[in-house]
């Protein structure tokens, strides 16, 4: 298989009808932060045959440990975030309808005009908006505010819901061609590459994998998983915005594109939240080269990921992020290659049979 | 002093990117430490003296990067578009000049002179005499610092970078002029705190103290029509912290280094800075709680290419720290 | 029998902002040194006080958190005997005009907000709000004087004194959060006559208003189970009307979202139902803006409840709330740690 007697063997996961399944079944859940049970039970039945410890933490967090062989192994944490954005019920009005909160960053102009499923029931919803006969040009203008919004479930709803009910977009997961069609690629794709990873487990290292909770609400599964995993280094597996489209302007090119679909696993040179151990990414650049894995630097910039808590955990884990691009992240239809997902997966898989103590061993130099 | 804290801020390095400074500052403390490490977010951690019954594990902590840009983008004609790297204004950046980490120097232009009020980032370019991406020595996610010499007025000092670098000098300077202390002081030059105290965060874990010192910079109120009004001015002596935007110093230690530096006759100012945080928080929160304090060195114009500090502040802030670490920390 | 405006009184009365909470820790340390097996002080000044549970060991632990600092404001400079303030913690600066205050220097100082008149100004202020930094305390006493007894950081508290209002309504600044420290003063009353398995820790925690220090610090150590946070939360009244504020003096909030733990929040609400005590669902979609969302993360993380005392006009110096729900409060907590049988950590899971 490779030549280099320093990479550990091990099979080499792919994407196929049982992996577009699992991804199906995640994607068509309901997981809010604070609320993550269906993802979470799907995770703990796809981990518990192949982990050799499988906990849930205090905040929900699914952590799987499995362990490698030999001496001096490196303990490789990965987190995916199991939890996606939404919403919560928090009023039910005397005329049937029910006002809502936003969870975790969703711009107020994806609201109307959407499908909704409320509550562990996935009961339908819908978030109707005025008709537009009954509008003014000027009011066109403005942006309808959250709070006038309503979802709406038929009049005979009754004590079905009830305020402190999660709901979500009730987009159905598709192929359509090259692309994977669903809510919640961010992270479900990064659950299920998890899942995957966790299966085909390399020897070499300690894989210590955490299926984190509250992501979108400000990394916090992470923190106390981090904590308690206490490992030598870390990769946040994660999907990130490609706004790969075209400027209005055509000779102005589109310079904030952060990442592009096509073009491969997106590798983290620095977010919001993280600068990330110039080691980590030297280990992915050198592992893409060397399995002919496309790859990309996602633009520098915004954004975070759990790698942003996990590095400031205790004395400090020197970390990294890689993800799938994905289109229209934090909306109700989000889009990404079935290509991209793939590759993502291998370039995770190829790093981590890379690794080795002596990675780690010297200064943290950029 | 001056040529330490010259060869100091004069160095590239900015959050994340820590390795040449550090190299610099391990020179600087040669022999001087006891004991030199660094840690997984890179910072470096210098020990000096051993703990008696009366002595506490302090950790002092100075941080050593720099705010700098990243690179995002590289046109057709070999300009670049960036990101901040910390807290970096657009004000500041126009005309400016930058130093890569791998030497490539640059200038900042504007898209349009008419952005001028509203002007952001995304509206500024590097210049580093590119004339496509083919040629250009700079790639994505390459990153650099402000370039500005260091210039001595005199009694006051100008540079880019004094924050946080001259408290490094003056880290450097105390850990080599304690001569007897009672206390296992830590000196921790940390890393990334313009972008979220990261390296003090971390490091305060690992070195887990019994108290704690911030080294930085605070802003002086003593410019034309400087608002909201602050009550610190260049020349009136290192500031005692009582407190900054992200923490609040432990009122028994500030009452402690008010004291300290009243018997030793040194200058001294109080300190309320409404809008900036320092690594004192990072320490303050640590574990179970570190009472933590901070000695601030009183500074105009900071996070633009030309902070201006007082040598007598410096000075002064050197001998403070010195004589705090020189006897018993009594907390009432 | 613990009088309950009494010991209000006495814990309004006391100064205590955030970083700066001696005075008030003295008052709540007198008050639970007869209910407590041990007390102590956290390296940044919170009250941590042990009532040993009855329980075999090893018993596990559960922490109440009320913070005790209070929100106010600190010198920033003083200018002819006229002295400037910043803020500690949140304040509107709309309610400051003509307000009555107390400079803490090296003796209390009387002191009151004044508004300049918009001649002494920038043009821009015209006749609207005045922001904090164009205010000035005045202390009545000459530059000289003022000199020589306030420096800069000196904390300046409200000086309105507590007012009881009909329907057994009491009024008065600093209510956040000291009501919560009555509520848990009392659960701590009604344990003396409770068998209880657990450990109880109640902490008076310091700094919430500013940094969340003493939630992120005391639980390190403390290393609890599970945690109760109680804080006041949002009462209907002026102002405030939407689905974030509970009704005034009908009963407790249960805070209700990712920062607690639905199993806690499930047992809580049982009790509340078995004893009759009124109760509304405080629905937190994203944080509770209290102590729990630093107690939930600490080291391998806790699970939280957070309770709330319904107030109105938050952050003012006319806070108002119910003696009513504090007394609920107390009592539920204390019916709540009651309860608590050693192997209930094993129930606090995520299985539903």
């Amino acid at each position: 298989m490779t030549e280099n007697p320093k990479i550990t063997a091990s099979k080499v996961p792919e994407i196929g009808k049982s992996q577009f399944e699992l991804l199906e079944k995640l994607c068509n859940a309901t997981a809010v932060s604070g609320d993550e049970h269906e993802v979470r039970q799907i995770v703990l039945e796809e981990v518990k045959p192949v982990a050799d410890e499988v906990e849930v933490d205090a905040l929900g967090n699914v952590l799987a440990t499995r362990f490698g062989h030999g001496e001096n192994r490196v303990r490789v944490m990965l987190a995916a975030h199991m939890d996606e954005i939404g919403f919560m019920i928090v009023k039910k009005h005397d005329d049937n309808l029910f006002q809502f909160e936003r969870i975790g960053g969703i711009d107020e102009r994806q609201l109307p005009g959407k499908a909704v499923l409320v509550g562990r029931e996935h009961l339908s919803g819908v978030i109707g908006a005025k008709p537009i006969h009954m509008t003014t040009p000027d009011e066109r203008k403005k942006k309808i505010a959250v709070d006038s919004l309503r979802i709406d479930m038929g009049p005979e709803i009754g004590d079905k819901v009830k305020p402190g009910d999660r709901a979500t977009f009730a987009t159905r997961f598709k192929v359509v061609g090259p692309s994977i069609r669903a809510k919640a690629l961010d992270d479900r794709l990064g659950v299920a590459m998890l899942i995957e990873l966790l299966k085909h487990a390399p020897g070499n290292i300690d894989l210590l994998a955490a299926f984190t909770v509250q992501e979108e609400v400000g990394l916090r599964g992470a923190r106390v998983a981090a904590y308690r995993f206490n490992p030598d280094m870390a990769i946040a597996v994660d999907s990130t915005p490609a706004y790969d489209l075209p400027h209005w302007d055509d000779e102005d090119q589109n310079v904030q594109y952060n990442t592009r679909l096509d073009e491969g696993p997106a590798i983290y040179v620095m977010d919001r939240a993280t600068i990330a151990d110039r080691r980590l990414v030297t280990l992915l650049t050198d592992s893409a080269q060397e399995e002919d894995i496309p790859f990309q630097f996602r633009q520098p910039g915004g954004g975070g990921t759990d790698a942003g808590v996990i590095h400031k955990t205790r004395a400090g884990i020197p970390s990294i992020s890689v993800s799938v691009p994905s289109r229209y992240a934090h909306t109700a239809i989000g889009l990404a290659r079935i290509d991209d997902w793939a590759n993502t997966l291998r370039l995770l898989h190829a790093a981590l049979i890379r690794v080795t103590p002596d990675l780690l061993a010297g200064e943290r130099r950029g | 002093m001056k040529s330490l804290i010259k060869q100091l801020v004069e160095t590239p390095g900015p959050s994340g990117f820590e390795y040449e400074i550090r190299d610099v500052i391990r020179e600087a403390i040669g022999e001087a430490a006891d004991e030199i490490r660094v840690d997984a977010l890179g910072s470096l951690i210098a020990k000096k003296g051993k703990k008696t019954e009366q002595g506490l594990r302090v950790m002092i902590s100075a941080h050593i990067d720099e705010i700098g840009l990243m690179v995002t983008h590289i046109d057709d004609n070999g300009f670049l578009r960036f990101t901040n790297i910390g807290g970096v204004s657009p004000m500041t950046c126009y005309g400016g000049r930058v130093l890569f980490m791998n030497g490539t120097r640059g200038v900042i232009g504007m898209d349009s002179i008419e952005k001028g009020k509203t002007l952001k980032l995304t509206d500024l370019f590097i210049d580093v005499g590119a004339t496509s991406k083919d040629n250009c020595p700079v790639k994505v996610g390459d990153v650099c610092g402000f370039d500005r010499p260091f210039l001595d007025l005199g009694k006051r000092m100008v540079a880019k970078s004094m924050d946080d670098r001259v408290a490094a000098a003056v880290a450097i300077e105390v850990l080599k002029r304690l001569e007897s202390t009672p206390h296992e002081v830590h000196f921790v030059f940390s890393t990334q705190e313009e972008v979220g105290l990261s390296g003090a965060t971390t490091a305060a874990y690992g070195v887990d103290p019994d108290l704690g010192f911030a080294i930085d910079v605070t802003r002086s109120g003593d410019t034309p029509r400087f608002s909201p009004k602050m009550a610190t001015a260049l020349g009136d002596g290192p500031a005692i912290k009582v407190r900054d935007s992200s923490f609040i110093a432990d009122p028994r230690l500030v009452d402690w280094m008010i004291k300290t530096a009243e018997e030793a006759d040194i200058p001294y100012q109080l300190e309320v800075l409404e809008a900036g945080g320092t690594d004192g928080r990072a320490i303050q929160l640590t574990r179970g709680g570190v009472p933590a304090g901070c000695v601030s060195i009183a500074c105009r114009y900071i996070h633009s290419p030309s902070e201006m500090v007082d040598s007598d502040d410096v000075e002064n802030a050197v001998k403070l720290l010195v004589k705090l670490l020189s006897e018993p920390i009594v907390l009432k | 029998m613990i009088d309950l405006s009494d010991l209000l009184n006495k814990m309004l009365t006391a100064p205590g902002l955030s970083g700066y909470e001696s005075p008030i820790r003295e008052i709540i340390r007198e008050a639970w040194e007869p209910l407590t097996d041990d007390l102590s002080i956290s390296k940044i000044g919170s009250l941590h006080g042990l009532k040993v549970g009855q329980g075999d060991a090893p018993r596990r632990r559960v922490m109440i958190s009320a913070h005790m600092d209070a929100i106010g404001m600190m010198v920033t400079h003083i200018q002819d005997g006229f002295i400037r303030v910043t803020e500690i913690g949140g304040i509107d600066h709309r309610i400051l005009p003509g307000q009555p205050v107390i400079v803490h220097g090296r003796e209390d100082l009387p002191g009151i907000v004044a508004q300049p008149p918009g001649y002494l100004l920038p043009e821009s202020v015209g006749d609207g709000p005045v922001e904090m930094k164009y205010l000035l305390v005045d202390v009545g006493l000459r530059p000289g004087e003022v000199a020589e007894k306030v420096r800069v950081g000196d904390v300046v508290s409200y000086a309105q004194e507590p007012l009881a209002l009909t329907g057994e309504a009491l009024s008065g600044h600093t209510l956040d959060n000291r009501v919560s420290v009555a509520a848990t003063t009392l659960c701590l009353e009604a344990l003396q006559n409770c068998f209880h398995d657990w450990d109880v820790w109640a902490v008076a925690s310091a700094q919430e208003e500013e940094t969340l220090g003493g939630a992120f610090t005391s639980p390190f150590d403390i290393q609890p189970d599970i945690a109760i946070v109680i804080d006041v939360c949002f009462a209907q009244g002026t102002g405030s009307s939407d689905w974030r504020s509970l009704p005034f003096g009908e009963g407790v909030g249960l805070g209700y979202g990712p920062n607690i733990h639905p199993a806690l929040y499930d047992a809580f609400e049982k009790k509340a139902k078995e004893l009759e005590i009124p109760y509304h669902r405080d629905l937190m979609p994203k944080m509770s803006g209290t102590d729990a969302m630093a107690v939930q993360i600490v080291a391998e993380g806790i699970p939280c409840a957070v309770l709330g005392i319904p107030l109105r006009y938050m952050h003012t110096p006319v806070e108002t709330v119910s003696l009513k729900d504090i007394r609920r409060a107390g009592r539920l907590m204390a019916a709540f740690i009651a309860d608590l049988k050693p192997d209930a950590l094993d129930h606090i899971n995520w299985e539903e």
